[in-house]
């Protein structure tokens, strides 16, 4: 009771299972109650709320979509969608929390790991006692993976991997890491690396203006032995590790709207309650522009996610197509993000209002999980059949 | 055990309520309804004695529109085993003939214990529980603020005018539930799941002529627009005496 009300002009509640609605009202209050309250001391210390890993376990958001058999929650996509919109609605940081233990570890354990993985990892991640990352950017490769340089050389006892990996949400946080290295003739393959193994560290990257509420890390890894019980079986190839980001920018997809969702009820609210020259601003023309602008974008994008939803519960979320709501709707909700500052004014640059760091965090959501500009190269290859970067 | 409780879906405390054209009931038209906000608490509790004893089950009992079933699957949710929704038209009918309907459903069900909020928010009519106590003939504590089961006995704390007081009973009793006797769960993605599964029992039900009917329901007049007294030290007699003499608030 008395929590966000959300945005929707289209009546897309009436597309929506009571299962749904119900999924998304009690991340909704989740949020309300749990996140929002501590989220500003957070993100200005730049610290993670660790306090809330058990909450958030408890609701049952993480690997949400994994079968009740590994101790998940079982969901169908739109509700898993829904619940990352509310939760990004909170912040971008706590979402890409949640998306990096589901989708990044949880899912590659659960689609390409053996049954013994599964059973070992996936009801401990579910219930937060393990945390995940996921590592496959390097320093000097993240839009072109394929050119990673990590290897992983085939041993007696196992596999030895050297190298770095940048820019892991997670990293210090995590007791398992997914990691993908290249083994003989330049194979790429994925491992699952445990927190404490020999010549395995992570340096957190600090001095971040952006997804301050969020670990980020380097990962080192030095004559790192892994066990060859530790190889994911059926994680062979980029296509295997793009199979993981296509599920996560699927949550992404869903999440942005969470922030525009916030960041346009403050801008709607404040042009309601403020006035200059005797009357609300909202009152005024060029304030109703961009209001009908972004309640506009944010309803597209909205019916975007919901077929994308739709799509992937019959298997047809093609990476082409989550590509093309990922794609729109983190520019749409920084382009919000933006606009609704400059409603607030001078207030929207402070931490009474969610805006500004909305704005700041969707910085990174626009280039992480594949720039803006790469979804632009692969939905251009799905509609050309040209590649225009291999 | 046994423990039934009694929900009611009521109108969020967020909406701004309209009148219908008869002036004699709500508009509904546009109105969320969630479950009663004290109902949540004899949720809670219900699904904790359960759990503490490891064996039992949580029946919700709802009397309503067959929209009502949506707060029914809300308790089922947050892990009460299943539910029963008596499917009335509740337009006329007063606290009385709800409580007969419930009763009951009540009897057959022959719980050990029934939980209910302290009242709705929506009529603050804080009348079915006892009345349900009543037609059972059972022993009825209010306002619970903490509740221990001990075999066939119940020691509650209550809330009275500045301080707490400790009832004892036996079983069968009912309670109802005041802020504070616990922190209500959220419903988990698993159990919004697993409630799908579960059973809601709908039975039609004619009540009872009411004895007692509204007559009609008025909006509470607007605030008129606030005064400033001054600014600044000087102006703390001129507002003490203001609140004194013409607020006759202090």
């Amino acid at each position: 009771m008395g929590s966000f009300a959300g945005t929707d002009f289209y009546d897309l509640d009436s597309l929506l299972t009571e299962e749904e609605i119900m999924v998304r009202d009690s991340v909704r209050q989740f949020v309300d109650d749990r996140l929002l309250p501590v989220i500003e001391q957070h993100y200005e210390d730049a610290t993670f709320p660790m306090e809330l890993i058990p909450a958030m376990a408890d609701l049952g958001i993480y690997g949400a979509t994994l079968p009740t058999e590994y101790g998940c929650a079982g969901l169908g996509s739109v509700a898993y969608g829904l619940a990352m919109q509310e939760l990004e609605r909170g912040d971008s940081g706590i979402r890409s929390f949640a998306s990096v233990q589901g989708a990044l570890v949880m899912y590659p354990i659960f689609a390409y790991g053996s049954e013994e993985q599964r059973r070992k990892y996936l009801p401990r991640m579910a219930k937060g006692e393990f945390i995940g990352c996921f590592g496959l950017t390097e320093p000097d490769f993240g839009s072109n993976p394929g050119g990673m340089i990590t290897r992983a050389v085939e041993t007696k006892d196992g596999y030895l991997i050297n190298g770095a990996k940048m820019w892991i949400t997670n990293g210090n946080l995590a007791d398992v890491a997914i990691v993908w290295a290249k083994t003989e003739g330049d194979r790429i393959q994925g491992f699952v690396v445990e927190k404490g193994t020999k010549g395995y560290s992570a340096r957190e990257q600090k001095r971040k203006f952006s997804l301050r509420a969020s670990v980020t890390s380097e990962l080192i890894f030095e004559d790192c032995l892994i066990p060859k019980e530790n190889i994911l079986p059926e994680a062979k190839g980029l296509k295997a590790a793009l199979g993981c980001l296509s599920q996560a920018r699927y949550g992404i997809a869903w999440g942005a709207i969470g922030s525009a969702m916030a960041c346009y009820c403050t801008a709607l609210e404040y042009s309601k309650t403020r006035i200059q020259f005797d009357r609300p601003i909202g009152g005024f023309q060029l304030l109703q522009a961009e209001l009908a602008d972004m309640v506009t974008e944010i309803t597209k994008a909205q019916l975007l996610c919901l077929q994308l939803g739709r799509l992937k519960e019959r298997d047809q979320a093609t990476f082409p197509r989550v590509s093309m709501a990922k794609r729109n709707n983190v520019a749409m909700a920084l382009e919000v993000a933006r606009r609704s500052r400059d409603i607030l004014g001078a207030n929207g640059i402070t931490s009474e209002y969610p805006v500004m760091r909305h704005m700041c965090n969707l910085e990174s959501v626009k280039t992480y999980e594949g720039t803006h500009n790469i979804h632009t190269l692969i939905i251009g290859e799905a509609v050309t059949g040209i590649s225009a970067y291999r | 055990m046994k423990i039934v409780v009694c929900l009611k879906q009521v109108p969020d405390s967020e909406t701004r309520v309209k009148l219908d054209p008869t002036g004699k009931s709500l508009d509904s038209a546009g109105v969320s309804l969630v479950v009663n906000p004290y109902d949540e608490y004899a949720i809670e509790e219900a699904l904790k004695l359960k759990e503490a004893a490891g064996a039992g089950e949580v029946i919700i009992l709802t009397l309503g529109a067959s929209g009502a079933a949506t707060a029914i699957r809300n308790a089922l949710a947050m892990g009460a085993d299943r539910g029963i929704l008596l499917k009335a038209d509740t337009a006329n009918a007063d606290a009385r003939a709800i409580s007969e309907a419930l009763s009951s459903t009540i009897k057959e069900l022959s719980p050990d214990l029934v939980l209910c909020g302290k009242q709705a928010i929506d009529d603050d009519g804080a009348q079915v529980g006892p009345r349900i106590a009543e037609l059972l003939g059972w022993p009825c504590v209010t306002v619970v603020t903490k509740l221990e089961i001990s075999p066939g006995k119940v020691r509650a704390e209550r809330e009275i005018e500045g301080g707490i007081e400790v009832c004892e009973c036996a079983l069968p009793a009912v309670i109802t539930a005041q802020k504070g006797l616990n922190e209500p769960r959220y419903a988990s993605l698993k159990g919004i799941m697993a409630a799908k599964k579960k059973e809601i029992l709908e039975q039609d039900v004619t009540l009872s002529a009411p004895g007692l009917v509204t007559s009609s329901m008025s909006l509470p007049a607007g605030r008129s627009a606030g005064r400033m007294v001054g600014s600044g030290k000087e102006a703390v007699p001129e507002l003490v005496r203001i609140l004194r003499e013409e607020a006759r608030v202090i």
